[in-house]
């Protein structure tokens, strides 16, 4: 089966073989095997040598809050809307808008069913259901102005996730290993987690929203799951134990470094590395999920306990992940969209986040790792403030969004919605600035990450995006 | 030497640019490209972003002066073109392109344009919209591909590799016509064939062989994105099928291009559109839609135009269209206003916007159609007879009125009234009056009733049991079951003290109903759920009992008669005790009514129950001038779902309906388009903004910048549409099919850029073959059959596709087909090679979509309604990959890890990738473990006795080639480990390998091991 056109030299050859047989790392392989198109996913280059800036985060955490959280209940206080409970809605406010449920309905204040509290030195006022996270405050920068394009659930997901409401284009953990790539050894560059809430208003989400879109498939983000095997197909099949499965993956290494050698096909050498990272991966992702060796402060910080499948639990695995340098870890909590009885809906959420959200800053920051995470707390649109019932409908014309941690100043608000918390009037922030200034902070310009596709140089910021300055330390 | 060393010095020449000033700078090919990539975005068609007005993609706009006297070209001066200028200025303001926007020319580049200038600044239309001109090949010109190939590559300095060997070009074949492994037989026997034109004939067999289709199929399902969901939001699915189904039988009929094209877009136009037809028009459908609540008509509205213009754009003209909807297109001609025009041609579509999908058009089998309609013809006729109003048939009714109102005032049967209930099991009793009771609450699956009444009649002779259907119940019946049955398993009736003593047990000699149920009676004693299993002491068996399967939308009553009549005895009360023993699917009781009477039983039985619907019985005592013609329409119908004398024809109506509903069961559906004239006022939409309705209303139109018909008097419609796509004149549709089935084949499109032949896109570097190949299918019926066999029997496709290093730098990327490609199969055929390798596969054609095994939980997080992924069982679980359920939210995951798409948007081109998912499907997907056991069986089933023969056997079969020594080695050392391994571990033997005794166990499950290796080598997932 040798060919006489093979590209490469007997000497070449025989190094291979001779490294096949006994195994070595992927990261060796992708060097020795060419650049980023034959690179694996993992403990991988990405597209940029270097940063285009000075980096301020090493990783994300972006915790997506879905459903839309009510910014009414949690970050924005308005006493306005608290006075004008009950009385029409100014009409020259919501004349002409987009409007989900409440379409043709009459449109009521409604008062702010929580109430607010200042917090820490800086004072930072937010939700009252909240006072863990309010020991937090001082990291914490929250911006009340975000508007978004979209008012329902999926195409704001879409918009939020990739800048765009056309499925199929990238999403920013995508975009965001692409061009950077990953440090993670033995653990994709891109993960995501979700969890359900108690309320029963857990709308859906799709895996559109951790997709690669147009580039490589190996950018795509690996959905960790607490049920089940953790990644799909992670298990070895009944009877094939760690050492038999080695054992095969072994010989199908060593026989297609046999065929590599035949044929001279770059291919072979990437799916050889892909082999040893899949089998890594059998190993690392155990290893990562396995909490015993926390100690039960950490747990007692967390508040949740191994396996629970709650927000908590994988707030404790996201900065087990930023540990293992994970470059993007996006955790969904969902059960946010509280059309009807929004006191009781809120009271749940906040009781689900408040500690796991202080004890992830908490503890990044005790292991000095908070100063180049980039923490980001925000849902896909927040509420009107106009009543539906007992709770609020979608709104995407102002809502807030906090972050924390990586190169943000810390301990400051920005941004505000109009006095009823209906519209973004000062400093407006567009989707495509968060996602300018979470790339800017990453050390990379949005305006040169881009991919071409259909004749076009498509980015993450689609042809918008500008870095809030004022927020970045 | 020299001639080794010539082709080289041309390459060389030819890699630094033409500079050689032997050939003019090529508007279309060096020129064209630049501008559009540098300079268009702001000095291109798009007026409004257009700077200080200057328009370089028009020649006639790019030689006027601007305001300062400038001109940005003379044609033959250079120095006097202000474009050569900024392109050198070193002053950043005035440099072009500006810094800003990070692009930037190298001093090639800079110096091309100097040469066109001075070469005169010659203009050429875009090569793809342009008609393809067939080239004039002279008669000696052998296949026409290899000529133009080799033609290009003599130019070059550039030659074919050699002819791949025979076992490498059956697997080719079977690969790319097939997408399925070619069976070692056909291999060898084809390795064998002597005769001149044995690639031919096996060639025109696979072509004739049905997998064809199934294999084309899965590229034109991503290009219209086809899936089994909606796409938005809850994702629901929906049927559609049967429209996979037509294109694979399209193809493989071979179905010509332009008629398939015409039948997806308007199918239901055509006149007698027949039933494959109004399929095919299913296409319209394919887009994603939602049925979220809050979301806007009008948003979605403008979302679904958007989305289908899009479509056609990419799917047959590799236009990206989708730049216009927010704005006239950055590089090319298309028009915000050209997309809106586009999208008018779509308003005449009748559907709901925000809707969940409708269930869509029956698709019959062959003969059916004909059933159906006969058996609702037959439906439609009882039931009229049925409504029918004669002199007879009124005279039977007041005699049945009379009845009633008789009973009701001299009521045979006396209904208990229980002051103390108790159910087993936590259900509450709720008391709805007049001796109704209705369980709510807890739902178990077992119950017992018990009944207190403080009073009862003197002399009973028996009692009644009601079963009262109650809207609030499952289906609107009486049980609680969540088809609305129930089975009453045993009634007893006791006298009771005021200690609770038993006074006396009341004995049922008869029980009779009015109903039993035939339905699932096969386990049951008396073959149906009798009336007589409720007081047998339970002889029959404790879950046995009555229930009244399907009849449980009517009151159904069963009589109990007693032994003799009970007196009545001071101080006591009467217990009725319900059993529902059944234990499965909640089979209880949900409301229901206890009567008594004292009345001879067959007397009591006839009376008429009582069971009037209360809306009824108000409407008896209302005197029959004064009921309205709908009130006396609702009596005269309850009577004749009752009446006697009407039993035949409800008997006969029965039967129509089941009928009916059986074939409807069956019978597979699918969307299809359906026109309105009532059709959607489509408007400009300003930046694709819904909520903007300042643009000016369009109607349907072609787009400006493409030659189209000249259509007078009417809008035209999506069957204009339809004929303009593959009009002759059409200069893309025809270059655009034979580039995407280029691609097919070699791996790579004559264009590279299978998604864009607009000014974006790349210019095929050998135009005159891919215009020989669009010229032939255009003006040869549309024939993909023949492109195909064309391109297949090429010998351009029958080179070896391995590289020499010399070949790897002067064609490094293959665009000058000095060989073939290796690539990796598409995801379905991974499965598809894995399972017919492990002869598990089910090679049946089309049928509604499968679901592979999945892992646990997947779906989790998809939602109105949660869903959960149920295998398919039997023959469905082993079908080819392309039936596969595509969820676009979730695809299925082994899927998705080899790149196959959500088919959210139409795609064009698959990404190919390499990750570590792929190799954690191949080892641990069950699929792939059982078809690994299955394999295994198959060697030691079909094999040879020894170790080096069977792994000899199994490299036959999966690679259709024997193992070499070293292969040989390394796989005897897995076996003979695993072999040992599995002997000293019996449970996990027992756990991989099939149930057997211990050592045939650990046999097969060593042998499971090596075939797992094989179904995993790059090799046999690589079609090379």
């Amino acid at each position: 089966m040798k060919s006489s056109s093979s590209a490469y030299s007997p000497l070449h050859r025989r190094a291979f073989l001779s490294r096949a047989t006994y195994g070595f790392g992927a990261a060796a392989l992708a060097h020795l095997w060419g650049g980023p198109a034959a690179a694996p996913a993992a403990g991988s280059p990405g597209i940029l040598s270097s940063t285009h800036l000075p980096a301020r985060a090493k990783r994300v955490i972006f915790l997506s809050m879905a459903g839309g959280p009510s910014h009414l209940e949690t970050f924005d206080p308005k006493p306005v809307l608290a006075r004008m409970d009950g009385q029409p809605m100014p009409e020259s406010m919501t004349k002409g808008q987009q409007i989900a449920q409440l379409q043709g309905q009459a449109l009521k204040c409604f008062a702010p069913q929580i109430g607010f509290k200042k917090y820490g030195k800086s004072g930072q006022e937010f939700s009252e259901l909240l006072p863990l996270l309010g020991t937090m405050a001082d990291e914490m920068c929250i911006v009340r102005s975000v508007y978004s394009e979209a008012i329902n659930h999926d195409p704001a997901h879409m918009f939020m996730n990739t800048g765009s409401q056309i499925a199929g284009r990238p999403s920013m953990g995508a975009w965001a290993t692409y061009g950077l790539g990953s440090e993670a050894e033995n653990l994709p560059g891109f993960v995501v987690l979700t969890s359900s809430g108690r309320g029963g208003q857990n709308q859906p989400i799709a895996a559109r929203q951790w997709a690669s879109g147009f580039i490589p498939s190996r950018f795509q983000g690996v959905h960790l799951r607490g049920k089940g095997d953790p990644v799909m197909y992670l298990n070895a099949p009944p009877g094939v134990n760690h050492d038999r499965q080695q054992d095969v993956v072994g010989a199908i290494n060593a026989l297609n470094g046999q065929h590599l050698a035949d044929v001279g096909d770059p291919e072979i050498a990437t799916r050889i590395a892909q082999y040893e990272m899949a089998f890594k991966l059998q190993s690392s992702v155990p290893e990562l999920m396995d909490l015993a060796k926390e100690p039960p402060s950490v747990m007692d910080l967390y508040g949740c306990k191994p396996g629970d499948g709650s927000f908590a639990y994988n707030c404790l695995l996201a900065r087990r992940l930023a540990e293992r340098g994970v470059r993007f870890i996006q955790l969904y909590h969902k059960d946010w969209d509280h059309h009807g009885d929004i006191k009781q809906g809120v009271t749940l959420k906040a009781e689900e986040i408040d500690r796991a959200c202080m004890a992830l800053l908490t503890d990044l920051k005790q292991r000095d790792m908070l100063k180049d995470t980039l923490v980001i707390w925000g849902g896909e649109f927040g509420r009107t403030p106009m009543s539906q019932g007992s709770g609020r409908d979608h709104h995407n014309k102002g809502f807030s969004v906090w972050m924390a941690g990586g190169g943000i100043k810390p301990g400051i608000s920005y941004g505000a919605t109009d006095e009823l918390g209906y519209q973004a009037v000062q400093d407006p922030v567009d989707v495509h600035d968060l996602h300018a200034t979470m790339l800017q902070l990453l050390g990379v310009d949005h305006l040169r990450l881009t991919y071409r596709f259909q004749g076009r140089d498509y980015r993450l910021t689609d042809i918008k995006g500008k870095v809030l300055t004022p927020i970045i330390a | 030497m020299i001639s080794r060393l010539a082709p080289i010095l041309t390459f060389l020449l030819l890699a630094a640019g033409p500079c050689a000033a032997l050939e003019k700078v090529s508007y279309n090919r060096q020129i064209r490209p630049l501008l559009s990539d540098q300079c268009f975005a702001c000095h291109g068609p798009d007026a409004s972003k257009r700077k200080s007005g200057l328009r370089l993609d028009l020649r006639d706009s790019a030689l006027l002066p601007a305001k300062s006297g400038a001109r940005a070209i003379v044609p033959g001066d250079p120095g006097q073109s202000e474009l050569i200028a900024r392109l050198s200025n070193a002053d950043p303001d005035e440099l072009m392109p500006p810094p800003s926007t990070h692009k930037s020319l190298s001093e090639e580049q800079k110096q091309l344009f100097q040469r066109w200038i001075e070469e005169g600044a010659v203009y050429e239309g875009h090569w793809a919209y342009l008609a393809p001109v067939k080239p004039t090949l002279p008669a000696d010109a052998g296949h026409p591909i290899d000529f133009l190939v080799g033609q290009r590559q003599h130019s070059l300095g550039l030659g074919f590799s050699a002819e791949a060997d025979r076992r490498t070009l059956a697997r080719r074949l079977y690969a790319d016509l097939h997408g399925l492994p070619a069976p070692a037989a056909e291999v060898e026997a084809f390795v064998a064939d002597a005769s001149p034109d044995a690639y031919e004939k096996l060639v025109d067999r696979l072509l004739a062989a049905s997998p064809y289709g199934e294999r084309m199929a899965v590229w034109w399902l991503d290009l219209v994105r086809y899936a089994d969901s909606a796409g938005y939001h809850s994702d629901k699915e929906r049927n559609v099928s049967p429209f996979r189904d037509h294109v694979i039988g399209a193809f493989n009929q071979n179905q010509p291009f332009d008629q398939f094209t015409i039948e997806h877009l308007a199918g239901d136009l055509l006149p007698n559109a027949t039933q494959e037809q109004k399929v095919a028009s299913c296409f319209n459908k394919l887009l994603l839609t939602t049925d979220e609540g809050g979301a806007q008509a009008k948003d979605y509205e403008a979302r679904y135009l958007q989305d289908r213009v899009r479509a056609v754009g990419t799917v047959w003209l590799a236009q990206t269209w989708m730049c216009s909807q927010c704005h006239d297109h950055k590089f090319d001609p298309m028009l915000a206003s050209d997309f809106y025009s586009m999208g008018a041609f779509f308003a005449d579509i009748d559907e709901g916007i925000i809707a969940a999908p409708e269930p869509g058009m029956m698709v019959f089998a062959p003969g059916q159609q004909q059933v159906y309609e006969a058996a609702t013809a037959q439906r439609d006729r009882l039931q009229g007879s049925l409504e029918a109003e004669t002199a007879e048939s009124q005279l039977a009714y007041l005699r049945w009125e009379n009845g009633q109102l008789q009973a009701a005032l001299n009521p045979v049967w006396t209904p208990l009234m229980f002051g103390q209930r108790q159910a087993a099991d936590g259900p509450a009793l709720e008391d709805r009056g007049k001796g109704v009771y209705l369980a709510k609450g807890a739902d178990p699956d077992k119950t017992v009733y018990t009944l207190t009444a403080d009073s009862y009649p003197a002399a009973m002779t028996g009692l009644r049991l009601e079963a009262l259907p109650q809207e609030s119940l499952p289906t609107g019946g009486a049980g609680r079951a969540s088809n609305g049955n129930f089975v009453v398993t045993e009634v007893k009736a006791r006298l009771i003290r005021p200690d609770g003593s038993v006074a006396q047990e009341l004995s049922f000699a008869k029980a009779t109903a009015s109903f039993e149920q035939e339905v699932a009676g096969a386990d049951h004693p008396d073959k149906k759920w009798s009336a007589a299993s409720t007081i047998d002491g339970d002889a029959r068996g404790a879950e046995f009992g009555w229930a009244v399967l399907p009849q449980t939308g009517q009151a159904q009553s069963l009589w109990l008669e007693l032994g003799a009549p009970v007196a009545a005895v001071a101080d006591t009360r009467l217990v009725v005790e319900i059993q529902q023993a059944h234990g499965r699917g909640h089979h209880t009781l949900g409301q229901f009514r206890c009567s008594a009477t004292t009345a001879a039983m067959a007397q009591a039985a006839a009376a008429p129950a009582a069971a009037l619907p209360p809306p009824l019985a108000a409407l008896l005592v209302k005197p029959i001038d004064q009921r309205s013609a709908e009130e006396q329409k609702s009596l005269v119908r309850h009577y004749r779902s009752l009446a006697p004398e009407w039993a035949e024809t409800r008997q006969q109506l029965a039967q129509a309906s089941a009928q009916i509903k059986e074939i409807e069961d069956r019978t597979v559906r699918c969307l299809t388009t359906k026109s309105t004239p009532n059709k959607r006022v489509v408007r400009l939409l300003p930046r694709g903004d819904f909520l903007n309705e300042t643009g000016p209303v369009v109607k349907a139109a072609l787009p400006s910048y493409l030659p189209s018909p000249k259509i007078d008097g009417r809008e035209p419609n999506r069957l204009d549409l339809a004929r303009w796509l593959v009009a002759a004149e059409n200069p893309l549709t025809a270059r655009v099919l034979a580039n995407r089935l280029w691609k097919l084949f070699f791996g790579i499109g004559l264009s590279k850029t299978l998604e864009d032949f607009g000014l974006q896109g790349e210019m095929p570097p050998n135009l005159e073959l891919l215009d020989w190949l669009a010229c032939e299918l255009r003006d040869g019926q549309w024939n993909v059959k023949g492109a195909v066999r064309s391109m297949v029997t090429s010998r351009t496709y029958r080179q070896v596709s391995t590289a020499s290093p010399e070949m790897l730098t002067r064609d490094p990327e293959n665009r000058e087909l000095t060989r073939q490609s290796r690539f990796r199969l598409d995801a379905e055929f991974v499965r598809d090679y894995a399972l017919t390798t492990a002869r598990l596969l089910v090679p049946q054609i089309g049928g509604v979509s499968t679901k592979p095994y999945q892992p646990e939980g997947y779906w989790e997080n998809l939602n109105f309604p949660a869903r959960n992924w149920l295998p398919s069982t039997g023959a469905s679980q082993y079908r080819r990959g392309l039936y596969t359920w595509w969820q676009r939210m979730f695809l299925h995951p082994a899927m998705l890890a080899f790149d196959a798409p959500s088919r959210e948007e139409c795609t064009a081109e698959r990404v190919r990738s390499n990750i570590p998912q792929q190799a954690l499907v191949l080892l641990n997907d069950p699929s792939f473990v059982e078809a690994a056991g299955a394999l295994a069986g198959r060697v030691l089933a079909e094999g040879p006795g020894d170790d080096a023969g069977r792994i000899a056997w199994l490299w036959r079969e999966s690679l259709q080639r024997p193992p070499t020594p070293e292969e040989s080695a390394t796989l005897l050392t897995l076996l003979t480990g695993h072999r040992t391994a599995y002997l000293a571990d019996p449970a996990a033997a027992q756990s991989l390998g099939q149930a057997a005794p211990p050592a045939a166990a650990a046999e097969h499950a060593a042998w499971t091991s090596v075939a797992r290796v094989a179904l995993n080598l790059h090799e046999f997932i690589t079609r090379s």
